[in-house]
């Protein structure tokens, strides 16, 4: 058990590592130099789809040139989960990202050059770019390693899910409500592009990879599937991550890439990505459109969900196709609901791939569920915030999907930010409208069981010294997971946090561990962590129970002493007399930790994860009418984090999900024409900029889950979640009109605007 | 080319190629990464360096118009002792940074808004004070691209800072 009286956990610790990353000490991906280190750079094809013929020869001939490959020098096999992506595509090209050959140089400029000399002759042949046209009958086949094992050979994935009776349900309902939503595809702007250094040894046989990669383990797995190499013979080492979001839960074709340029040459190789590569190259947010129907009853209780959702799923398969998972915990259990059936199917088109983002799929049914609940309220005239709170999720509830919330706030939450929030305010004029949004979230809050394990080992050990070093599967890619666990170990041990080491970042040192997604990271290494200690403990109680003669072994753990109410030894003196009197034992223990959590089954049910997270938020906005301009004001956030473990980080979390949220909801958008990217680069990709920051309020609620580490559950996703629905929602209560899109730009404003008064 | 120029306080001589930006002189010939390549386009920020007192882009800044200048880094702020620069300290204390990779940019950003109030006075073109209120901050570090943080706690850093010595 942890500890009760805490001294560390929930106090505002500064990140662990912060000082080395605000004097630009950390060692990112972009600054590894290694001796005789080349400069890989790709060639992408110049047409989303076309046949073609290469001549890489003038550019084999280039000075400081080393080696040039394209699919016919390389015997990899394909990658992505439905192993439908070749590394170098060969004679046709299926979308606007496809690499179809690759040179490794002395310098970045030789390899830029050497991209030029290449001859490429494209036949450029008609493309699909809409999912439901690569349906019709006639429709040539887009991948074709696709698995075949549906309807139609152009479909990637597919989801089924229901509960409850939706014909019985929809009898009940007095009001039903039907949308069809279109979401965008956002991308995750990481500030450090994507990168990799690949470092193989001719005579041993090993490849090194300086990766970015947030999930190391599965990584070094599907690397060496590429390669044809053994998993183990593959080390990788993660430099610091200039932002993650979920962009690098898949292994890319650069990343293989690199590596085969390294194998070729018995080199150091390093390929960078410059930004247009890395709007162009990198997946995004999966873009969907979700027709949803959905009744209440004349009290406003929520009858049934019936939702079906059109995913484009581009030329390959990566994450984005499996976003249902969570999509569909959404709609089925988010606000108690009797009935609700689910589809979804994942279309191959000649546009790019989409792949996992924060949220995982939740922000887009969050947004298409909360419009539709405003438009139900509205329909029965009843109050925007009564419905909601009528409807909450409750502790102790087990949804018709098999999801149990042993704790869940999420009432609180909403009670607390219409309290919070309060009426809006009036519109100065006639011109300026302002109008006010809620909106509620569900995610997993104690990991996902969706891969064989979701665990995470530990090991830890003391040295003579009285420091402690912890070696944890878990990475850190910004978050502050570290922090958190050298908090954790600082607490149950009584060791000043500056005696705290976190070794984290490499495959061959440290325990398996899924990786960074579904906010899993302080939970899962937390929990892990506390497993470790535990065993610790067990040891230096009995030697210190030994060396005071104390038959005991309820020891308190303080200020770097082991203590009982009379007597105290120096934590470093029992490791000292552990290791060096008989029988000689070392400080150190190891944990494997894997949560509560059950698969799903067939039909998607089961309680997938150890705990839940609630959010909710209230937003108010303010919509220029002359220009469509929207305004957000105020964001009240309140979110079930179980338990606060660190403010400061916690509210990084908050705010930084928030803005990604408002961009979601606002400006941000990859807009492509026919297959081929319109807006590569900061100028016409919006982001947030700090003159764009709201007022955010934040209150945390605590619900203390018994399967978290001090009672805390996952956070990392759930605060951008939200926030594009309740803006919408609060952009429609200013304006009364519809918003069935996102991003909610000046010019659909105004559309609506005018949509609504020619009616 | 040659080009002399002071950087972080020292005086130091290289030769370069004239067609590299500061940015990569920087990076690449003289090993100093604290800088961050963001962009290489102008949009980003993340690559902020202080030339005379002034907030530039390096990326932009063609290596060979730093000659005769003064210029300071990220790496320049750091006391011998290995002493923190307050505006340092305090993005540290309000967890003002995340991934770190905008970190370098915003702190030199806010350096030269620090050194705008201190001396616009006396600086030719540059005479307009700007009052660190939190609205001006804002406005301040616009340039600046931060994914991670939603700017909040970078903002606090900033109005801290520069609201310490007012009277
Ligand atoms: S790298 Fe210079 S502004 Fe982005
Ligand atoms: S801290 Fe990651 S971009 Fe600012």
């Amino acid at each position: 058990m942890a500890k009760k009286n805490l001294k560390i956990i929930g106090t505002p610790v500064p990140k662990h590592d912060a000082k080395i990353r605000v004097t630009g000490e950390a060692v990112y991906g972009h600054d590894i130099k290694l001796p005789g280190m080349l400069y890989g750079a790709i060639l992408r094809t110049e047409h989303p789809h076309a046949t073609f013929t290469i001549d890489v020869s003038a550019a084999k001939k280039l000075p400081g040139v080393i080696c040039v490959i394209t699919a016919d020098d390389v015997d990899t096999n394909n990658i992505s989960y439905k192993r439908d992506h070749p590394i170098l595509k060969k004679e046709e090209v299926n979308c606007i990202r496809d690499e179809i050959a690759a040179v490794a140089a002395e310098t970045k400029e030789i390899a830029e050059k050497a991209l030029k000399l290449i001859k490429v002759k494209y036949k450029i042949k008609k493309g699909i770019y809409e999912p439901l046209d690569a349906l019709k009958s006639g429709a040539p086949l887009i991948n074709k390693f696709s698995s075949g094992k549906f309807e139609h050979k152009n479909i990637a994935e597919k989801f089924y899910y229901e509960h409850g009776n939706i014909e019985e349900q929809r009898k009940k309902s007095m009001v039903v409500v039907k949308r069809t939503f279109t979401l965008p595809r956002m991308t995750h702007a990481c500030l450090g592009t994507s990168n990799i250094t690949a470092h193989y040894n001719k005579t041993t046989g090993k490849l090194l990879l300086y990766s970015s990669t947030q999930v190391p383990f599965l990584y070094q797995r599907d690397m060496a599937h590429a390669l044809k190499m053994n998993p183990s013979d593959i080390r990788i080492i993660q430099p610091v991550i200039g932002g993650g979001f979920g962009s690098k839960l898949d292994m890319y074709p650069f990343e293989p890439i690199c590596a085969l340029l390294s194998i070729k040459t018995g080199r150091p190789v390093q390929i960078l990505y410059s930004r247009h590569e890395e709007f162009l190259a990198s997946p995004t947010r999966q873009p969907m459109t979700i027709e949803i129907e959905a009744g209440a009853d004349k009290d406003g209780n929520f009858t049934f969900r019936d939702v079906n959702v059109i995913k484009d799923n581009g030329a390959y398969t990566s994450w984005g196709a499996t976003t249902p998972f969570v999509i569909m915990q959404a709609f089925s259990s988010l606000y108690t609901l009797p009935a609700c059936r689910f589809s979804a199917t994942a279309i191959y088109t000649n546009n790019v791939f989409a792949g996992s983002f924060r949220g995982y799929g939740n922000p887009q049914a969050t947004f298409a569920l909360e419009r539709v609940i405003d438009l139900l309220a509205d329909k029965l005239g009843m109050d925007k915030a009564q419905i909601r709170i009528k409807n909450a999720n409750r502790p102790g509830e087990t949804t018709g999907q098999g999801l149990f919330f042993e704790t869940c706030g999420h009432q609180d939450c909403l009670q607390t930010v219409i309290k919070k929030a309060g009426k809006k305010r009036k519109s100065e004029n006639n011109r300026y409208r302002r109008g006010m949004g809620y909106a509620s979230m569900i995610h997993v809050g104690g990991g996902a069981k969706i891969y064989r394990s979701d665990g995470c080992g530990t090991t830890i050990k003391i040295d003579p010294y009285g420091y402690c070093t912890i070696i944890s599967g878990s990475n850190e890619i910004g978050q502050g997971s570290e922090t958190v666990l050298a908090m954790i170990a600082a607490e149950e041990l009584g060791i000043s946090l500056d005696k705290i080491k976190v070794i984290n970042t490499d495959t061959d040192i440290k325990p398996w561990d899924v990786g960074v997604h579904a906010s899993r990271t302080s939970f899962v290494a937390g929990n892990s962590l506390l497993g470790a200690i535990r065993i610790l403990k067990e040891k230096l109680n009995l030697k210190a129970g030994e060396l005071l003669q104390e038959k005991s072994t309820s020891f308190n753990y303080e200020d770097g002493f082991i203590k009982t109410k009379s007597k105290q030894i120096a934590l470093d003196k029992v490791v000292r007399e552990m290791h060096f009197t008989l029988p000689n034992e070392l400080a150190i223990a190891s944990y494997f930790y894997e949560p509560s959590s059950q698969f799903q089954d067939k039909g998607f049910k089961g309680n997938v994860s150890g705990t839940y997270a609630f959010a909710s938020q209230a937003i108010e906005v303010e919509v220029d009418t002359y220009t469509g301009n929207v305004r957000v004001l105020t964001v009240h956030v309140a979110q079930d984090v179980g338990k606060v473990l660190n403010p400061l980080l916690l509210d990084g979390q908050i705010h930084g999900g928030v803005l990604q949220g408002v961009g979601y909801a606002l400006t941000e958008e990859l807009i492509f024409k026919e297959g081929y990217l319109l807006n590569p680069n900061f100028h016409n990709y919006k982001l947030l900029t700090a003159a764009d920051t709201p007022d955010i309020h934040f209150y945390p609620v605590e619900t203390h889950d018994k399967q978290g580490p001090y009672g805390a559950k996952g956070v990392g996703e759930a605060p951008l979640i939200p926030t594009a629905a309740a803006i919408a929602n609060a952009v429609c209560d200013a304006l009364q009109i519809e918003m069935l899109e996102l991003p909610i730009t000046p010019e659909r404003v105004l559309v609506a605007l005018k949509n609504k008064n020619n009616k | 080319m040659e080009v002399s120029f002071n950087l972080n306080g020292e005086k130091v001589k290289c030769k370069i190629n004239p067609t590299i930006s500061l940015l990569e002189l920087l990076r690449e010939e003289m090993g100093l990464t604290g800088t961050k390549p963001g962009c290489n386009e102008g949009e980003c920020g993340a690559c902020t360096v202080l030339i005379d007192g002034i907030s530039v882009n390096a990326c932009l800044y063609p290596a060979i118009n730093i000659h005769g200048k003064e210029l300071v880094t990220i790496e320049g702020l750091v006391t011998a002792e290995g002493k923190l620069d307050e505006v340092q300290q305090a993005m540290v204390k309000h967890g003002a940074v995340q991934c770190g990779f905008c970190t370098s940019g915003m702190v030199m950003n806010i350096k030269a808004m620090q050194r705008n109030l201190e001396h616009a006075h006396h600086v030719p073109g540059e005479n307009i004070r700007v009052q660190p209120d939190r609205k001006n901050i804002m406005k301040w570090l616009e340039g600046n691209l931060c994914r991670c943080t939603g700017y909040v706690k970078i903002i606090d850093a900033a109005e801290e800072v520069l609201n310490k010595n007012k009277i």
